[in-house]
């Protein structure tokens, strides 16, 4: 059944995660995640559930984690400072292929910054936060709506990818009231780890691949499953060999890089082709579609890309659907993180301009208007 | 009890181990053998998870389930698992670094929380992996090598640390003591709840040799003369016990653990 409600993104978040079949929620406090930790508490027990409070986010990402390698669909919800905190822990998850969902609601930062306002600044810390070599996935949502879908989809491709996915709320996401079409589990389409079918004996946790991803056991299963954070082989037991070090490192970048075109693609709206083009994601992309709908009401011709995945980097799609612009405008509400990736794409730097805010308030509609009028002038 | 059983739980074939001559931990790792074994506790109904430390290596020669996370961590791992998939007997063996120092916060909530769980602590007085620094359990003036003329901080007694958190079973024994270790971990393994069983092992490549503690067999001495029965030790004088250490079961109770307060939790909530 599909209801309607009226719902924070906060909330959205919730839901979404229980309808998406998780069914294990660790967390620690933190404005402004703190609603989805308490809503939590309720819901994961009245699901058949766990809900638990850990002693930090360490600890959290920790729990989330095992309860993943037990065979359940885990997450749990954090802001900048306690995102810092699990930064280890997304490593191991990363390194030992663990599905859980991490759903970071940015605040404004560094450090403690302040606690209750928005800002979109942890882009690069989310991809980039855990040291070595490793893929992720990173959602951004844009409307409370995205909140609950894109939550469901950070579980499927969790599952799908066996990796951490990480889903780019936001402080004034978290607490925008809006109205949400829910599709219930029956009307989603639920993507379930695969699991082991052959011989007990001799089975190798690693060893049996499908589309570069490990067909893993569950602990308490029969299949005995090893899982180690050293490097590893097959059979889960630790190596330092050289060859085996390179192969399993590339493969995990591998199996999410490789596979991109399943991940949300980016949203174009507006004129194809045109002349100029806005670049925006998260809540930033609403004042910008806004901005853009006016400005072509008026006459301009101007086109908007929003991303939804943000790691990996749709640099193919951004190239091609930007690549006769003359003008494109990034708005985002740091010092220009996404703009330094469509630089990395190739796009020259002196096509891009910056709509940049750090005062932890939301861009409005009419500063991104004010731009486009400027660069049409 | 047929001995050879233990062996279903080692991967024989990954021996030899890392380990120096004389370490500790093979001698723990065939006491956990022998008590799974003698416990009857299937394989697949058991999860080895392990700190990052020489002793957290233990891992690499099971056959059983074997979760090896980050450093300090394991309990917090091990109680989302335990969580969800209460069925399965977990262990976690943690180096005297990994759980008082980085990972001092997860042992005394897990203590806390009572999570069924049995932990054992390989005590060798220091860091052994990274080269023999001292841990919060090296004791006070021994030498390590980030403590060249003696350390200069107080230790801490985890056993004591479990029983005030609030944990189930506690117990203190040596590796020299060989028959005991394997029934202390055997005891813990029936019990529900958080159990603690310290083992103190020897480091023959950096504590002993630092401290001076002689070959192997003096090292063994040491610990069968410096760790004596909890009831004579408490009858020494405070001087008297400057000089030993106790050993023995400290605690054994049977309060309800996490999973249970939980279940109890949830049917409060659905009221
Ligand atoms: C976060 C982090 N910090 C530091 C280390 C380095 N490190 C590895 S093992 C270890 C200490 C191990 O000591 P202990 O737990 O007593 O185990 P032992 O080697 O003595 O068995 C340290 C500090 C690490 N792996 N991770
Ligand atoms: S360094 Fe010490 S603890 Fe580590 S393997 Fe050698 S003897 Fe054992
Ligand atoms: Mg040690």
């Amino acid at each position: 059944m599909t209801i309607k409600k009226l719902l924070t993104g906060n909330e959205a978040c919730a839901y979404a995660a229980v309808n998406a079949g998780a069914r294990f929620f660790a967390g620690y406090p933190i404005t402004p995640a703190t609603e989805i930790v308490e809503l939590c508490s309720k819901l994961m027990p009245s699901n058949n559930g766990v809900f638990i409070q850990m002693e930090d986010e360490i600890a959290s990402l920790a729990a989330v984690i095992g309860a993943s390698l037990g065979g359940t669909k885990a997450f749990t919800a954090t802001s900048g400072p306690g995102f810092a905190l699990m930064s280890e822990n997304i490593g191991l998850a990363a390194m030992v292929e663990v599905p859980c969902v991490i759903i970071n609601v940015q605040r404004y930062g560094p450090s403690t910054g302040i606690a209750t306002k928005f800002s979109q600044s942890d882009v690069m810390a989310v991809r980039w936060g855990s040291p070595g070599d490793h893929s992720l996935i990173v959602l951004a949502p844009s409307s409370v709506q995205d909140c609950y879908d894109l939550t469901v989809e950070a579980f499927n491709l969790s599952e799908r990818f066996r990796t951490p996915v990480i889903l780019l709320s936001d402080a004034a996401l978290a607490h925008l009231r809006e109205k949400v079409e829910i599709r219930e589990p029956g009307e989603l389409n639920l993507y379930q780890r695969k699991k082991p079918s052959g011989p007990v004996d001799g089975y190798l946790p690693y060893g049996s691949l499908h589309n570069d991803v490990p067909v893993m056991s569950n602990f308490g299963d029969k299949h005995i499953l090893r899982v180690t954070g050293l490097v590893h082989q097959a059979s889960g037991y630790s190596s330092d060999n050289p060859r085996v070090a390179e192969e399993l490192v590339q493969r995990l970048a591998r199996k999410i890089d490789n596979y991109q075109e399943e991940l949300p693609a980016p949203f174009f709206y507006g004129r194809q082709s045109a002349d100029l083009i806005v670049v925006s994601f998260g809540i930033s992309a609403r004042a910008s579609l806004e901005a853009v709908n006016t400005a072509n009401n008026e006459g301009f011709k101007t086109g908007m890309l929003e991303l939804r995945t943000i790691w990996p980097f749709p640099s193919k799609k951004v190239k091609e659907l930007c690549s006769g612009a003359k003008k494109i405008l990034v708005v985002e509400a740091n010092r220009g993180q996404v703009r330094e990736q469509l630089i990395s794409c190739g796009i020259p730097p002196e096509k891009l301009r910056g709509i940049n805010k750090q005062n932890a308030e939301v861009i409005t509609p009419s500063e991104v208007l004010s731009a486009l009028k400027e660069e049409n002038s | 009890m047929p001995l050879a059983d233990y062996k279903q739980y080692v991967a024989m074939d990954r021996l030899p181990s890392i380990w120096c001559p004389g370490c500790g931990n093979g001698v723990a790792l065939k006491a956990l053998a022998l008590a799974l074994a003698e416990s009857e506790i299937p394989p697949d109904k058991t999860l080895l998870a392990n700190g990052i430390g020489c002793s957290g290596r233990v891992g690499d020669y099971v056959r059983c389930h074997r979760f090896h996370g980050t450093h300090g961590r394991t309990l917090a791992f091990v109680t989302g698992i335990k969580l969800v998939r209460p069925e399965i007997k977990a262990v976690c063996l943690l180096g005297d670094g990994d759980c008082s120092a980085i990972g001092m916060s997860h042992f005394i909530h897990s203590a806390r929380r009572n999570v069924d769980i049995v932990t054992i602590v390989i005590n060798n007085f220091n860091y052994g992996m990274t080269g023999g620094q001292f841990s919060p359990l090296s004791p006070y003036n021994m030498i390590t090598s980030t403590s060249r003329s003696g350390k200069a901080e107080p230790d801490i007694d985890m056993c004591k640390l479990a029983d005030v958190a609030g944990a189930n079973y506690v117990s203190r024994t040596t590796i020299y003591h060989v028959a005991e270790m394997k029934n202390y971990i055997k005891e813990s393994l029936g019990k529900k709840g958080f159990s603690l069983v310290e083992i103190v092992s020897p480091c023959p490549t950096y504590y002993a040799r630092y401290n001076k503690i002689g070959t192997i067999i003096q090292q063994l001495e040491w610990l069968k003369e410096k760790f004596i029965p909890i009831e004579r030790y408490n009858e020494m004088n405070n001087d008297e016990k400057e000089n030993f250490f106790w050993r023995g079961i400290l605690i054994n109770r049977d309060l309800p653990d996490l999973y249970q307060h939980m279940h109890k939790g949830v049917e409060v909530r659905k009221r």
